[in-house]
């Protein structure tokens, strides 16, 4: 079982290409959809003569493996579309919340940013602190979009002795000028989703959720969970209207 | 340029009396958070007035691969200083593979314009006399926003000095051509933020803090060369932090 976990098919068809240093997760995206499909029908030959399911296979993933497998998905289907790359925020919205938000604890990622009042706010403050904080991160973030051309996704070797609970994935996005740091702190959740949930994010070293507590405090100290919510609103629509 | 600096070395110093006026609960690691707020709002004022609308008809009027020129061309002169501090800091690879990169750039690279170094898979590494002060162990101090330079701290802005002496950029025996490099530099840095700051304006509730926040954590993360040891409570993976 564990020499089918699906990396194994990428890193047969990677060797074929004749690539060196961390060839293992290493993408060229002209070629990706022909990789995918490599990997596909071979993860689906393996399923297929041994009967397993492709769940089953999906729970023993690397933490490298998913991370690279879930950004990989995300690149193609961005550069597939033009609309998502134009910043049609209806569009992103539901990528986000198809490819990616099954694969984050986003409570957890809100929780963290929130700090101490999360646990006396009340379970509709939380529901709707989660909503604007994802619509601000999105909204963030989607005008990054827009560049996305020919880059490429490489995941590095991963750091000894980690801990299952909290465990980086470091990548790298590769393009035109300097590469993008862009790291994924993980927890293991067996038998939930693909045995990994992202609950933080890392760009160009900086921690996402070490980024909003300051900035969630001041305004909770300010005016309560309330005011917080408030000003993630306000900030939301001013976002909305075009610049 | 001296009577230049010693305006703004006034203008700093009614920065920080207005800034001493209002009190404001602070931050450990911000004590000057005041002085800084009001720094913080000067630059904003002047970058909105001067050197955004410069940065951007910059962009405007010269095509991409002339700017990538630029910026590989100032990246080439900054490498030299980078390879220093590498080699400042024991790192040997890195000191080896910078070098390689200068040389690469210089002679295969049309003097720099072309950055052929990366495509060859010579990564490049930024390193400045602040961070080899934190790897051998000096803390950053408290948070500075210098008058035009932006975010730094006390250490990193004690090595300033140092680094401009570094900056191969201004070892041109002429002034005007030193001058003309600086303005050049600054368009080129700023061309490439224009769409970062406005990210950060739409992902912040408090820009002010949003960029200190970043700057501080950015500043660890390479010193630490991208792995710095988390010092954010996590919790026990539970929803709720305590």
């Amino acid at each position: 079982m564990v020499s089918l976990s699906p990396n194994k098919p990428v890193t047969v068809v990677n060797t074929h290409l004749g690539r060196k240093p961390y060839s293992h997760f290493m993408f060229k995206t002209d070629t990706a959809l022909f990789l995918n499909r490599r990997h596909v029908l071979v993860a689906a030959c393996a399923a297929s003569f041994l009967g397993a399911s492709g769940l089953a296979m999906a729970a023993d993933e690397a933490p490298e493996a998913f991370i690279q497998r879930i950004t990989n998905d995300t690149l193609n289907t961005i550069k597939a579309d033009k609309a998502l790359r134009n910043g049609d925020i209806a569009k992103i919205m539901q990528l986000v919340d198809t490819q990616l938000m099954p694969h984050v604890n986003f409570r957890r990622m809100t929780a963290l940013a929130t700090g101490p009042a999360w646990r006396k706010a009340t379970p509709e403050q939380q529901k709707r602190l989660q909503e604007e904080f994802k619509v601000l991160l999105v909204r963030t973030y989607s005008g990054a979009l827009s560049q996305i051309t020919d880059q490429v996704v490489v995941v590095k070797p991963l750091r000894a002795g980690q801990d299952d609970k909290n465990l980086v994935v470091n990548t790298e996005v590769r393009g035109k000028g300097d590469p993008i740091q862009l790291d994924y702190r993980l927890e293991k959740t067996p038998g939930q989703g693909s045995g990994w949930m992202i609950f933080d994010l890392n760009v160009l070293g900086v921690w996402l959720i070490e980024n909003y507590r300051n900035q969630f405090t001041k305004e909770i100290n300010a005016g309560g969970i309330d005011a917080l919510i408030a000003s993630l609103a306000a900030r939301n629509k001013s976002n909305a209207k075009p610049a | 340029m001296i009577a230049w600096t010693k305006r703004m070395a006034l203008l700093a110093s009614l920065l920080v009396l207005q800034g001493c006026a209002t009190v404001q609960t602070a931050d450990a690691r911000d004590p000057w958070e005041s002085m800084n707020r009001s720094v913080f709002q000067f630059n904003e004022v002047v970058d909105t007035a001067a050197i955004k609308p410069a940065a951007q008809l910059y962009v405007k009027v010269l095509p991409s691969f002339v700017r990538t020129g630029v910026g590989n061309f100032f990246g080439n002169l900054g490498d030299i200083w980078s390879m220093a501090n590498s080699a400042l800091q024991l790192k040997g690879q890195a000191t080896v593979e910078t070098f390689m990169r200068i040389n690469v750039n210089t002679f295969l690279g049309l003097g720099g314009l072309l950055d052929v170094a990366t495509e060859m898979r010579l990564e490049k590494r930024k390193e400045d006399f602040g961070q080899t002060l934190g790897y051998w162990g000096v803390k950053p101090g408290p948070f500075v926003v210098l008058p035009l330079l932006g975010p730094s701290t006390l250490r990193d802005t004690l090595a300033l000095p140092l680094d401009m002496q570094g900056d191969a950029s201004q070892r041109f025996s002429d002034e005007a051509t030193r001058n003309a490099l600086t303005v050049t530099r600054v368009l080129d840095i700023r061309s490439g933020l224009l769409q970062t700051v406005d990210v950060v304006k739409a992902a912040s509730l408090d820009p002010y803090s949003f960029v200190r926040d970043a700057y501080l954590q950015k500043r660890r993360n390479d010193i630490h060369d991208g792995n710095p040891p988390s010092n954010f409570d996590y919790g026990d993976g539970e929803s709720e932090p305590k």
